[in-house]
């Protein structure tokens, strides 16, 4: 008997029961479903993340008070100190001291209201210097930014975010109205372009004004030069690392410390930020494709089981095919190659199901779901050897059904 | 039934099978032509239940030779299905020896029995054993399937088989589409297809009507006429008198091996 004929028998032998055929790979058609969605998914948030985190600039160093690298009780805690100040921004952007940073944007931040004659509405208020669009890479959808005469002035104006306008003022179109904040009557010089939102924060959402004048006049207090976060741009991504070096070697020095280890600030990259958040997002991949392993041994039990059914209803067949001579291994391989089939069809059907839930579940969710085809071949072809693994216990009981007892069953 | 007659329809007449086939593993030389194509030596087959042990042949002696048409008679429980179990390759005797067209069946493994029921035994049972999803011809190509034979020849060898048996205009048909004894005129064209030494027919008209009877019988009385071997077993005499021989089985024991006129009834 030849392969061709092999496989169509075992089709002919498939198809006959169609319904029974397809109950029987549905749960290796679910689990290849899902093994696609869950690879495709896992992918496509890691891809969002990326995009998001490059969203907040390019080549970006993030300072924040406190050490996250302490092991043995977080010093202060993690970005609650009021260790970083002006100067320390000011240091960062020399060129001498820091020779490959090539942009510093102190931020200093509070969630303040914002109020209008008609309304008001909190938001992220952000104090910060001339720099700060090119280092967050942002730019401006109306007007324009403030500059450093603002910033030396104390001058009170303010760039909004555009959610921030639309809800003060129904629109986007801002510019020239003015806003009080904490007592103080800003002017608004700027809307900001949408960036949608990061894994933390809405990027559309806040209102920036001159570190001075935040400092200054609207959050005031006992830590006036003090800023929440000092964000940095690398000259370019090759020269990441010696800034971060640069960086680090600055505030050192500056804050009298010698041991890198008890640093009172520590400083990530985007690099740190994105692996922070896909190893979330990898521990859901874990145990989804956990999940979708389950059902593929449901499915593989399933095969087996009608495969044992299969060679229970044909016993007479087997036992005839045996006295016309039929060898013990033709048998095998008829039953190894129907079992194959069911395998395959689950993993084809499985995989064009995965293929168009990937299409349709992104505008459900709101997430990306990467269909790689060497996951489609990949799992097609896990289906496959679930068909075979699970098709050989059968194949062999029916190779070993002795002739004489198989032609006399009934 | 008359065009059936005669060496001429026999396209294949007088060569052994294996000699042109390729030879199963365990298959060695040639029958001889006057050299017995069954041999059964002091064979003894013994069933195990449990504790219990039953003797279902003990101890036979049995020769058939090239071109006989032989009936194995005798009562249920008397051994003969035992017998035709051994005589098929479908069992492996206790005790004895076996040797079928020269060659010893005794110890050989599952994989070398198929070889041998392939190429040297024509299958006949009593229930058809036609598969209902197929075709006549794809039915009697089965035994083909498992040599090396191309699926051009397979077909062509079949086709030459069923127009043998009468049913060239029923080749296409499933069993379901055709009348008891033209069921088992397929499952003789099966049984013819490959060529065997022997066709070994399990009570084949036991399931017919006297007409299909007849008709069957009168196709055994062709096939012996063109020189093939056959043994036949079956309880009713009437069906066992055609046969040239009828060997009683009793007890597990040959009770008697006598020559008959082999006139047709």
């Amino acid at each position: 008997m030849t392969w061709r004929e092999t496989l169509l028998t075992g089709w002919t032998a498939v198809r006959s029961h169609a319904m029974r055929s397809l109950l029987t790979i549905l749960g290796i058609l679910i689990g290849i479903a899902a093994v696609i969605l869950t690879i495709g998914l896992g992918l496509g948030t890691q891809k969002d993340v990326s995009e998001q985190i490059s969203a907040l600039g390019s080549n970006l160093l993030i300072v924040t008070p406190g050490s996250s690298t302490d092991s043995e009780g977080m010093r202060g805690g993690f970005g609650s100190g009021a260790t970083l100040t002006r100067s320390d921004a000011e240091a960062l952007a020399s060129d001498v001291n820091a020779p490959d940073v090539a942009g510093v944007a102190p931020e200093k931040m509070s969630s303040l209201s914002v109020e209008t004659s008609e309304t008001n509405w909190t938001t992220q208020v952000i104090g910060t210097t001339e720099d700060w669009t090119d280092v967050r890479a942002r730019e401006l959808a109306l007007g324009e930014f403030f500059t450093a005469e603002d910033e030396a002035d104390q001058a009170a104006v303010v760039v909004l975010g555009a959610e921030t306008a639309t809800e003060l003022f129904g629109s986007p179109d801002a510019v020239g109205r003015s806003v009080t904040i904490e007592g103080t009557v800003f002017s608004v010089v700027g809307v900001l372009a949408e960036a949608g939102a990061d894994s933390s924060s809405d990027l559309d959402d806040m209102a920036v004004i001159p570190l001075s004048t935040a400092a200054n006049q609207v959050m005031g207090g006992t830590t006036r030069s003090s800023v929440s976060t000092i964000y940095l741009k690398a000259a370019s991504e090759d020269v990441l690392s010696a800034a971060y070096q640069e960086a680090e070697a600055v505030l050192l020095n500056l804050h009298g410390i010698t041991d890198a280890d008890s640093a009172d600030f520590s400083i990530n990259s985007q690099d740190a930020l994105v692996s922070t958040a896909t190893s979330v997002y990898r521990t859901l991949t874990v145990l989804l494709t956990g999940i979708a392993a389950l059902s593929l041994l449901v499915g593989g039990i399933g095969v087996m089981n009608i495969m044992l059914v299969s060679v229970t209803e044909r016993t007479r067949e087997i036992g005839l095919r045996k006295a016309l001579g039929a060898p013990p291994w033709a048998i095998r391989r008829q039953f190894l190659v129907e079992a194959s089939i069911l395998g395959l069809a689950g993993g084809v059907i499985g995989a064009a199901l995965g293929i168009v839930a990937a299409k349709v579940l992104p505008g459900v969710l709101g997430t990306s779901i990467v269909v790689l085809p060497a996951a489609v071949v990949g799992s097609i072809a896990i289906a496959l050897v679930i068909g075979v693994v699970f098709g050989v216990y059968p194949a062999v009981r029916a190779a070993r059904l002795a002739p004489i007892d198989a032609l006399r069953s009934e | 039934m008359a065009d059936l007659a005669g060496p001429t329809t026999a396209p294949t007449l007088g060569a052994p099978a294996h000699a042109r086939e390729g030879e199963p593993r365990a298959a060695g030389r040639a029958a001889d032509e006057r050299g017995p194509v069954i041999e059964l030596h002091a064979a003894g087959k013994t069933y195990r239940t449990g504790t219990v042990e039953f003797e279902a042949l003990r101890g036979v002696d049995l020769a058939i030779h090239q071109g006989e048409y032989v009936a194995i008679m005798g009562p249920s429980g008397s051994g003969k299905s035992t017998l035709m179990n051994i005589l098929g390759c479908l069992d492996v005797l206790t005790t004895g020896q076996y040797r079928l067209a020269g060659d010893d069946v005794g110890d050989l493994d599952e994989e070398d029995l198929a070889a041998i029921r392939n190429h040297q035994i024509g299958f006949v049972f009593q229930q058809f054993h036609l598969l209902p999803s197929l075709s006549a011809w794809r039915n009697v190509e089965l035994p083909l399937t498992y040599r090396r034979v191309a699926p051009d020849e397979r077909r062509a060898r079949a086709t030459a088989a069923l127009e043998r048996v009468g049913l060239g205009d029923r080749l296409a048909n499933r069993p379901g589409e055709l009348s008891g004894g033209q069921q088992q005129r397929v499952a003789v064209a099966r049984a013819l297809v490959g060529e065997p030494a022997m066709i070994l027919a399990d009570e084949p008209t036991g399931n017919l009507d006297s007409a299909s009877t007849e008709d069957v019988l009168g196709l055994f009385d062709d096939l012996h006429a063109q020189g093939r071997t056959i043994v036949l077993i079956t309880h009713e005499l009437e069906v066992a008198e055609r046969a040239r021989r009828i060997v009683r089985v009793r007890d597990g024991l040959i009770q008697s091996d006598t020559l008959t006129s082999g006139v047709a009834a």
